[in-house]
């Protein structure tokens, strides 16, 4: 059978997956920002880790809600077990954060796996899915707020130590040792993105979030490729708990389990584009900062502006403008929206 | 030798009874076209067989192997695939892609689910589209698709539910063609529905007739259409000339 089908509007090309390319972007991109500490002051180096934070949590994010299509709005629940897991074994049994950190994507994993298996048991979709996610990350909270088995509302303390150690992931106030980590860790979390969506199991968790009956009746096993999208979604995001508290010495279950965590996991992505490689952080490189310009606009508003002096909640403002701009001027995200307008060539 | 076996299939909705009671054999390498009105029941016993919906009761049994109420990826990996009568692209891949990830779910490696993809995408004249979204191709490209996507997975039995439909004239034909090239080259075995008589006549070796969920009779083409209960329940007046 050779006749084609005969044409009148021709559908869009698309180009093939050019994993290498992405790939050799992520090196690049390693290795100039790697240099960033030596050109930032402390303060901007710590509003650069915590772009990268936003960024590893986000890229966890996109994996179950971006590729895999199921929308979350719980992940301060994998945020917080990265986070808990971590500096629970710190401070109970001395465990390196390194092995705390493993350990909390095998915790948040495994939670996924089964909030992930009942909520998609039962064929929760769309908002129920998404608010069975926050009830599962508000369980959480609840839990850690009531549990003497982690501290109830105090939370934990890193405990300091009087000298830098790789071994437990600390180091003089300023260190660009923290940057350089974070910096390795979301180029860690970039390349298991490329990988995983370049793998077999990416590519039928893009299938069955496109159709998941025509996925099945081609053979994929749904459920299965659902619970392994949600489980390295959990791990992922449990990473950036860990680095946080390790990071900021502190813990409690709001700052773990909070729902605004929730809500950072997702804004970058959604401001960067869902479901896209880059966009997370993107996002986060757009997103990390603005506090701190909202904040420096409060403090010394410039000429004309005096009125904002000493107000606060405008980085709340701007985050929600942003937002609504995003969504109406760029549904697919500022790197969607760039990736189109280059395909278009 | 009997391949595909369908024993007294029943399927209800709310006390509505979708399929009665119905039951078929396919013999391996031959084609079956089942027919009937809107609504006797085709899509349900196609999702029944394909483990879409499980049956109330019944049997399906697949080369000796029990396949009733199987998961669908299961009863896809036992050799049995099938097309959607309301077609179901993964969107967001290119029409190579699509077909790629059919081969992968079944065992082809990834690094060759591209190559063995094109050829398929080429046997079914997709090849000017490879790299189209496939959510942008028109019905025409969209069935030949879900006939590519199937065959990717190199089934024993094929289940085809309507890919002529919203066909021109012209764009059956080679359809047509590719089906009875799977038959005589590749010895599948194919079971289809379709509305078009010109099809079911010229394709099928034998002929089921639903109405109201249950077989009304069953035969060869031309038996099937000179029986006067079939004439009544679903043809009309003119048997050869519906649908076409």
């Amino acid at each position: 059978m050779s006749a084609a089908v005969e044409t009148s509007a021709e559908p869009r090309t698309l180009p093939r997956p050019a994993w290498g390319r992405h790939l050799v972007a992520v090196a690049v991109l390693a290795v100039v920002l790697a240099f960033v500490p030596l050109v930032l002051a402390p303060a901007q180096q710590s509003v650069a880790v915590r772009v990268l934070i936003f960024a590893i949590l986000s890229l966890g994010w996109n994996i179950m809600s971006g590729f895999g299509g199921m929308f979350s709005f719980g992940h301060a629940a994998y945020f917080g077990l990265g986070a808990y897991t971590s500096v629970w074994l710190l401070v109970e049994h001395d465990v390196s954060p390194w092995i705390g950190m493993l350990a909390g994507m095998v915790v948040a994993a495994a939670f996924a796996v089964v909030i992930g298996f009942l909520a998609l048991r039962y064929r929760l979709k769309g908002a129920y899915f998404a608010l069975s996610t926050f009830a599962f990350a508000e369980m959480l909270r609840l839990l850690a707020l009531n549990s003497d088995f982690v501290n109830r509302a105090v939370g934990y303390n890193v405990p300091l130590r009087s000298e830098g150690s790789w071994a437990y992931m600390q180091f003089p106030p300023g260190s660009a040792n923290y940057f350089w980590i974070a910096l390795a860790l979301t180029v860690i979390a970039l390349v298991v993105t490329i990988l995983f969506l370049r793998s077999k199991v990416g590519r039928f968790t893009i299938a069955v979030r496109d159709d998941e009956d025509a996925a099945a009746a081609l053979g994929i096993p749904v459920m299965r490729t659902k619970l392994l999208t949600v489980a390295l979604s959990g791990a992922m995001t449990s990473v950036a708990g860990t680095f946080y508290v390790q990071y900021y010495f502190f813990v409690d279950p709001d700052i773990a389990f909070g729902s605004s965590v929730s809500i950072q996991a997702i804004l970058p992505a959604v401001i960067g584009g869902v479901g896209t490689i880059w966009g997370p952080v993107i996002g986060a490189a757009i997103l990390g900062p603005l506090n701190d310009v909202t904040a420096t606009l409060l403090r010394n508003p410039p000429p004309g502006l005096e009125f904002l002096q000493g107000r606060a909640g405008l980085d709340v403002i701007v985050y929600a403008v942003l937002l609504i701009l995003i969504v109406l001027l760029l549904p697919q995200g500022v790197y969607g929206a760039l990736r189109d307008r280059w395909q278009r060539r | 030798m009997t391949l595909l076996e369908v024993t007294n299939v029943s399927k209800s909705f709310r006390g509505l009874r979708a399929v009665d009671d119905v039951s078929f054999t396919v013999e391996e390498g031959s084609i079956l076209g089942i027919i009937g009105p809107n609504g006797a029941g085709k899509t349900t016993l196609f999702n029944c067989v394909a483990g879409a919906v499980s049956p109330d009761t019944g049997r399906v049994h697949l080369g000796g192997t029990d396949l009733t109420g199987a998961a669908p990826h299961k009863v896809s990996r036992a050799g049995m695939a099938r097309t959607f009568q309301l077609m179901k692209p993964f969107g967001s891949m290119s029409v190579l892609e699509n077909v790629a990830v059919a081969a992968m779910a079944h065992g082809t490696p990834r690094r060759t689910a591209t190559g063995t993809a094109a050829d398929v995408v080429d046997r079914v004249g997709l090849g000017h589209w490879r790299d189209a979204r496939s959510d942008g191709l028109p019905t025409a490209g969209l069935k030949r698709l879900e006939l590519a996507r199937a065959l990717a997975s190199r089934p024993r039995v094929l289940l085809l539910d309507e890919v002529l439909a919203g066909l021109l004239p012209a764009e059956r034909a080679p359809v047509m063609e590719l089906l009875e090239t799977l038959r005589s080259e590749d010895g599948v075995t194919l079971v289809f529905v379709e509305h078009i008589m010109a099809a079911v006549m010229r394709l099928s070796d034998s002929v089921l007739v639903l109405e109201q969920g249950r077989v009304l009779t069953s035969g060869s083409p031309q038996e099937v259409t000179s029986d006067p209960r079939v004439i009544e329940a679903y043809l009309g007046e003119e048997p050869t000339g519906a649908g076409a």
